[in-house]
């Protein structure tokens, strides 16, 4: 890694799917505490890039460096081991389980940590308050809006204490004032722990919560000028 | 123009002091952009002369005259008029942001280029508004959503003609 302040970086990448040429040298760094969105047009390979930064995919070619380490070189199982630990995951939908109540399903993923389950209960149900969603700790996510799913899946990502937040269009099935209380939740829970976020997302006004945008075009990272320096 | 109707419509509510109604004016409408003193007397003044507004008291105690405006029966009419017609549309397709695309192809620069810092332009200013949604009263906040749905458009318009570049180069350069 060249700069410590850099949590994450993707040098180069290269990504194919079959004969789609997702990603064709995408670079980008995201420095520790900042919130990033990636911006594009459909098949631009955004999510692709969000993908391969988070360990679920592997790139052809190039780094991808978290906290120091070659995560492209990593195996299954230590990305797996990453992807609990490390990062946590906000999608658009279907990252709940409908049948759990809203608790069972931000404790799941501590109890895989092997927390106790007493300690993994109150560490889920304290993050309710924050999100406004105190008193549905017993609801069943299947039966919630969809703002409320939402902040139930942002606790369950927030839940392990991630250094990195990875959210793919995390607001894309809510309508505009759902959108907005679910990102100044997320925006700020994230500044509260310096959480780092990347966000993908094709909605401006989402993006607008970032500190700054990137866009994807053609499988390259594309930048306006701010922020000069931080693609390559 | 909707200075003057602003205007009118706190009078609309009660007679009121020239002070007081650049006070109220900023409290409604001036948080990013006071209305100055100068601007409120002039409009009261153009008012008075197209008698839509009246006075109703004048009073001196200490320091300069006080004038108590109210709105007159002509005043309140054009205000009803005002409020029930709608606002002109736009009333160009000729937008700049057009323009600089197709005065970049002719050029044969990269109008994606163009685009790109035009769309980082918006973003930034919808950031700022975001910011200042967070620590604003309702009334503000609603402001600042108007510019964010118009900066929205934009971007809108941004993006579909990011994807259709090509197409336009090769209309361009075949018509020419």
């Amino acid at each position: 890694m060249k700069d410590k302040e850099y949590i994450l970086e993707a040098i180069d990448l290269k990504k194919t799917f079959g004969v789609t040429l997702a990603l064709q040298g995408a670079n980008l760094d995201v420095k520790q505490g900042e919130i990033v969105a990636i911006m594009g047009p459909s098949g631009s390979g955004k999510s692709t890039l969000l993908h391969c930064l988070a360990g679920i995919l592997k790139p052809d070619s190039g780094e991808v460096m978290f906290d120091g380490k070659r995560l492209d070189q990593m195996d299954e199982a230590e990305r797996t081991k990453l992807r609990r630990t490390a990062f946590g995951f906000v999608f658009q939908f279907g990252q709940l389980v409908p049948e759990l109540t809203a608790e069972d399903n931000v404790a799941l993923p501590l109890l895989l940590n092997k927390a106790g389950r007493s300690e993994a209960y109150t560490k889920a149900r304290s993050w309710f308050p924050r999100l406004g969603i105190e008193g549905m700790e017993k609801h069943r996510t299947g039966e919630m809006s969809g703002g409320q799913s939402q902040r139930v899946a942002l606790a369950r990502a927030l839940a392990i204490e991630p250094k990195v937040l990875f959210a793919d269009e995390p607001t894309g099935s809510l309508d505009s004032l759902a959108s907005e209380q679910v990102m100044e939740l997320l925006v700020k829970t994230a500044r509260e722990q310096g959480t780092t976020v990347v966000l993908v997302t094709h909605d401006p006004r989402i993006a607008a919560y970032a500190d700054r945008e990137v866009m994807v075009r053609d499988g390259k990272v594309t930048t306006a000028g701010r922020r000069v320096g931080a693609v390559r | 123009m909707s200075a003057s109707y602003a205007l009118l419509g706190i009078l609309g509510k009660q007679q009121s002091y020239g002070y007081d109604l650049k006070r109220e004016y900023d409290f409604l409408y001036g948080k990013e952009k006071t209305l100055p003193f100068g601007q409120v007397y002039g409009t009261l003044s153009r008012l008075l002369r197209d008698n839509k507004v009246s006075i109703e008291a004048t009073e001196q105690s200490v320091g300069p005259e006080r004038k108590l405006y109210a709105i007159t029966t002509l005043g309140r009419a054009d205000l009803e008029e005002w409020l029930a017609t709608p606002e002109k549309l736009h009333p160009s397709t000729q937008t700049v942001l057009f323009i600089k695309v197709v005065t970049a192809i002719l050029l044969d620069k990269e109008p994606n280029a163009y685009l790109d810092i035009q769309r980082a332009a918006h973003i930034e200013r919808m950031r700022e508004l975001t910011k200042l949604r967070r620590k604003s009263d309702l009334a503000e906040s609603l402001q600042a959503d108007y510019a964010m749905f118009h900066l929205e458009a934009d971007l809108r318009w941004i993006d579909v003609t990011a994807a259709r570049l090509q197409l336009l180069k090769e209309e361009i350069q075949s018509e020419r």
